[in-house]
């Protein structure tokens, strides 16, 4: 593995893999001493040109506590806002000798493009509304280590699909894993073509939320992202709330113990009540820590062994 | 199976069969129980791979012998080997303690084969993020010779001086189901 720029360009034996490695990267966060040596003398950059929380760290704590040298480039305070290109700063940063550069831009392709300027080992944090790869991996390994095997699962994921670069990496990594996938939107929300998508890569979509809940194995709510939408999708928050929320009365529609997942960061009230959101099934800090295990696990494998 | 010793088709000779790697094991065990005064606070931790099942049949006889389980885990080092950068991307393995941890413990570092010293060199820096033991001591079913490190066994099971283009392999019956050490 060079990069990691796509859900799509992983085995699922590779995925397995990856697995196997954060399951022992998991350990580590309930270690005194949180640190391994295995990237010592390497340097990974996190050049985030979006903001973000958990990802952001969730790298930056990876890298630390593998033993490499974490540096953080964010396009507000970089030279971007003086004008500079992507390529132009991505150049500049890696020509230091960086061996790991984590990128995350608006642009969908962002991270494609960047791999193919330098040498360094790229990976995908989020390119626009296209795929955000580690996300998918750490939602499928939550789920994996609460429902046992995802073959023949049933996963509903819910909410601004058109917007989601989770939920593009979520249903590739469910499926090749043999989850069973059924996407949930408003109309408005559910991305033009996926019909023809949806047909191919073997997943169903519906409009119809009290439906799906009774059947679903685990429940992925997405992020009403307001950042990424210029006009109005939904006449009102409540009204999306109404017709999409996950809310106290839907709570009582899952069969017990379903997992409930969302990537964060919440809006709480609008896809998610905090009843859902504090209940005992929430997996959302638990995505967190498998979050940081995943994104051990990631730069392991790409910067640990020998160059290829 | 063919006697190895005479089947023309191996070219590997066997060194230890079952019985000698069991009275090896049994012997490691009662060493470590004298030196060790006893199975108090003796911690076994097997190295991946063939250490881990090693530790677990010394756990078993000293538990036979002095009527009380004694605490055993497994202990990988990959993340702290020397060769990472030299190699394809390895596969981790697991690192588990038993649930009294190492801290204040005599721990017996168990592998199959010591050779050039560095998987040791490794567990040792490993254990000292994990804890802080009273005293670290080793236990390997072969001793083929060839440091290139300052380390060696307190507790062999057969020394084995070879060329240093032969190879040594341990099979043992939990891995690769059959219990042998072969030279070839």
């Amino acid at each position: 593995m060079k990069h990691l720029l796509s859900i799509d360009d992983l085995s699922v034996d590779e995925i397995e893999s990856l697995f196997a490695t954060a399951a022992d990267m998991h350990d580590v966060q309930r270690r005194e001493v949180k640190k391994l040596p295995a990237l010592r003398g390497r340097t990974v950059v996190n050049m985030f040109f979006e903001d973000s929380t958990r990802t952001r760290s969730s790298f930056e704590i990876a890298g630390k506590w593998l033993s490499a040298d974490v540096i953080n480039v964010s396009a507000k305070g970089s030279s971007t806002s003086k004008g500079e290109s992507l390529r132009d700063t991505v150049l500049t940063v890696c020509a230091m000798g960086v061996d790991g550069l984590v990128i995350r831009h608006p642009a969908s392709g962002a991270a494609v493009q960047v791999s193919e300027w330098v040498d360094a080992s790229v990976v995908n944090a989020g390119d626009g509304t296209h795929e955000h790869p580690t996300q998918a991996l750490l939602d499928a390994y939550t789920l994996q280590r609460r429902l046992g095997s995802l073959e023949g699962r049933h996963v509903a994921i819910i909410g601004d699909l058109t917007h989601s670069r989770v939920f593009r990496s979520n249903v590739q990594c469910l499926t090749k894993l043999g989850a069973r996938v059924t996407v949930v939107a408003p109309p408005t929300l559910m991305p033009s073509g996926i019909a023809a998508w949806s047909a191919a890569a073997g997943f169903e979509t519906s409009y119809d939320l009290d439906a799906v809940l009774p059947e679903a194995d685990a429940v992925m709510m997405l992020r009403v992202q307001r950042e990424r939408m210029s006009g109005a999708f939904f006449p009102s928050a409540r009204e999306y709330t109404v017709g999409y929320g996950l809310t106290r009365n839907r709570l009582a529609l899952l069969k017990p113990d379903v997992p409930i997942c969302h990537p964060g960061p919440m809006n709480r009230g609008l896809e998610i009540a905090a009843d859902a959101a504090d209940a005992a099934q929430s997996v959302v800090l638990e995505q967190v820590s498998s979050g940081l295990a995943i994104r051990m696990a990631v730069l392991y494998h790409l910067l640990a062994g020998e160059e290829a | 199976m063919a006697d190895p010793d005479t089947d023309p088709t191996r070219s590997d000779r066997t060194v230890l069969d079952a019985r000698d790697i069991s009275r090896a094991l049994t012997r490691i065990s009662h060493e470590l129980l004298e030196r060790n005064k006893g199975a108090t606070d003796l911690v076994l931790l097997g190295l991946h791979t063939r250490g881990v099942p090693l530790a677990r049949r010394i756990a078993d006889k000293i538990a036979a012998v002095e009527g009380a389980p004694v605490a055993v885990g497994e202990l990988d080092v990959t993340m702290y080997r020397d060769d990472l950068r030299s190699q394809p991307t390895r596969r981790a393995h697991k690192t588990a303690l038993p649930p009294g941890g190492i801290d204040r413990k005599v721990v017996v570092l168990v592998d199959d084969v010591l050779f050039s010293g560095r998987t040791i060199r490794a567990a040792l820096d490993a254990l000292a993020d994990l804890g802080r033991p009273s005293a670290v001591r080793l236990a390997v079913l072969v001793d083929r010779g060839h440091r290139e490190l300052p380390i060696r066994a307190d507790h062999v099971g057969k020394n084995l001086p070879s060329a240093l283009a032969e190879r040594v392999s341990v099979r043992l019956a939990e891995i690769d189901g059959t219990d042998e050490v072969t030279i070839s």
